[in-house]
């Protein structure tokens, strides 16, 4: 029998790798329902709290820090200020960005809580706190009620914002 | 608390990238039965066990509780499962407390652990939500913004974040559990190292460690062991929601009420002076300086400070994980336990090589997730 390997020659199975896969179904609900059917008209949608009037993007529904409903909605617009950033240079399976790419928070105006954004169309070692950006749109036959609507965040050619302006937002 | 509590029983493991010897289960099993080895207890005298460990998706394994049960002998016994993200190592040795002060138990051996090489925990984190672009690249891309936020607030230098990395891994050396041993370990070093999430260079984040930690708990009429114990003076939880407006990401309210709860249980109304040794949850380098600030040891601003100035470093006058902390061990649910452990280790002195001489009295801190859960306690050599 030589020549032939035995389990014994390979030693003991230590580790196994078992792929898994979810498919899961997500029900948004009435709140984050708005704020996808705003993106599918090429805007941003949020709501405001009726007790400490913060407005909220997207909303979930109800505010944090109250505990209330959201129900009056508020349009947004479409230019914000880039509070905080890093620039992101790790591979990772499933990326679809290039790297190395701006990660940015973004506080639109109008909003008062800034969510994450890609920042394109400016240097990795030019971007800032305070930067002005605008968001680009995918073309109008591509929208659909998803994040992927918007393409990523621009520059907007504003003075930067004044640090005073966002920094209760950090 | 009712009940006076004790530590009275610490085991970890050697933290490593792969411990491919061991299942889950036999990593598990070797912390626990050193925990009872140090308490000189077997498996019978143990009421309950209290187990912790970060998100099951992490592994895979749903419920890994019920699978362990067997391995830590809680066949039989109250079996209780805690998950508080990356600070649930600390929030399970606070529960496990809870059944002693409580009267309920009076003796509970506690565990927590993570065998990252059998998951991928780093990406578990960024999978991709129905309402964000897909940007989130890791925990580190999602603090390196927060620590930018950090620098500008405080006008700290850049090189504070390198300092801490350098730290924390020379404090490594001295514990022979440290996933990281890196013997030549240089501010230059961290310097060349690559770019991750700018700020933040590969040697100021944490490594993805195997690991367990467990501790062996009693009450007063209950302490057994040769070193004596570790008494729980004082120990806290807090959570806030992860995003709401004006939430302060740098310096979380949770963590402040959570350390103005703990200090007022032990007494403590100058932390710097009247704690002799911490450790702290620092996966990410600027986070020293940063907790330095929410946890009072200084003002608003000078934490950064601090550090430059070795406040924090072994033979400073407030030494911060001196076992080497995360940054040099990353197994991400024990992480936590293993400061609430250490800690105790400190006061018993039984830190061998990192003990700091005459450590009467000190600070064991974890948070998890986006900054918004926190867990503490104060040991003391000297009974409350």
């Amino acid at each position: 029998m030589s020549g032939q390997t035995t389990a014994e020659d390979l030693g003991p199975v230590t580790t196994l790798a078992t792929p898994i896969r979810l498919d899961f179904e997500f029900t948004p609900g009435v709140a984050q329902s708005r704020f996808l059917r705003g993106l599918e008209k090429g805007r941003f949608v949020g709501q405001r709290c009726p007790t400490c009037g913060k407005v909220y993007v997207p909303s979930r529904g109800s505010c944090p820090t109250d505990g209330v409903p959201t129900t009056e909605d508020v349009d947004l617009a479409n230019v914000g200020t880039v509070t905080t950033y890093c620039v992101v240079n790790v591979p990772f399976a499933g990326q679809s960005i290039e790297i190395p790419y701006i990660c940015a928070q973004v506080l639109l105006d109008g909003a008062d809580i800034s969510f994450m954004g890609l920042i394109q169309q400016i240097p990795t070692d030019e971007i800032r706190m305070g930067l002005r950006v605008e968001a680009v749109w995918v073309e109008p036959e591509e929208l659909t009620p998803s994040l992927a609507s918007v393409r990523y965040f621009r520059p907007s050619g504003e003075p930067d914002a004044d640090y005073e302006t966002y920094k209760d937002y950090l | 608390m009712a009940e006076r509590c004790a530590v009275i029983g610490v085991g970890q493991t050697h933290h490593k990238s792969k411990r491919n010897d061991v299942s889950i289960a036999g990593l598990v099993r070797e912390a626990a039965k050193m925990a009872l080895a140090d308490a000189d207890l077997t498996w019978t005298d143990i009421d309950a066990v209290v187990i912790g460990k970060a998100p099951d998706m992490f592994e895979g394994n749903m419920m890994p509780e019920l699978y362990l049960a067997p391995a830590l002998g809680a066949v039989g016994k109250p079996m209780f499962r805690v998950h508080t993200a990356g600070s649930v190592g600390g929030s399970t040795s606070l529960v496990a407390a809870h059944l002693i002060s409580s009267g309920i138990h009076k003796r509970v051996l506690t565990v927590a652990y993570e065998k990252q090489s059998d998951s991928d925990a780093m990406w578990a984190l960024s999978v991709p939500q129905p309402f964000a672009a897909p940007l989130l690249a890791g925990a580190g891309g999602y603090f390196a913004p927060h620590i930018r936020a950090y620098m500008r607030r405080s006008g700290a230098p850049e090189y504070i974040g390198r300092m801490v990395a350098v730290k924390d891994r020379i404090n490594a050396l001295r514990n022979p559990y440290a996933h990281l041993h890196l013997p030549d370990i240089d501010m230059k070093m961290v310097e060349d190292s690559m770019m991750l999430w700018d700020p933040l260079r590969y040697l100021e984040a944490c490594p993805s460690s195997d690991g367990a930690a467990a501790m062996v708990l009693a009450a007063e009429d209950s302490i057994s062991g040769s070193y004596p114990p570790a008494w729980i003076h004082g120990m806290a939880m807090r959570s806030e929601p992860t995003m709401f407006a004006g939430r302060d990401q740098v310096n979380p309210q949770a963590g402040r009420d959570c350390s103005a709860d703990v200090y007022a249980q032990a007494g403590i109304t100058n932390p710097r002076a009247e704690i002799d040794v911490a450790e702290v949850y620092v996966p990410f380098s600027w986070y020293e300086p940063m907790w330095l600030e929410n946890l009072g040891f200084c003002d608003l601003g000078d934490g950064w400070k601090l550090t430059e100035a070795g406040a924090t470093a072994f033979e400073g006058d407030i030494p911060w994980n001196t076992s080497g902390g995360v940054l040099s061990s990353n197994p991400i649910g024990a992480s936590g336990m293993l400061r609430f452990l250490e800690v105790a280790m400190q006061v018993r002195g039984q830190a061998g090589e990192h003990q700091i001489d005459g450590a009467r009295r000190a600070l064991g801190q974890a948070y998890g997730g986006g900054s918004q859960f926190f867990s503490m306690w104060v040991v003391s050599s000297d009974k409350p």
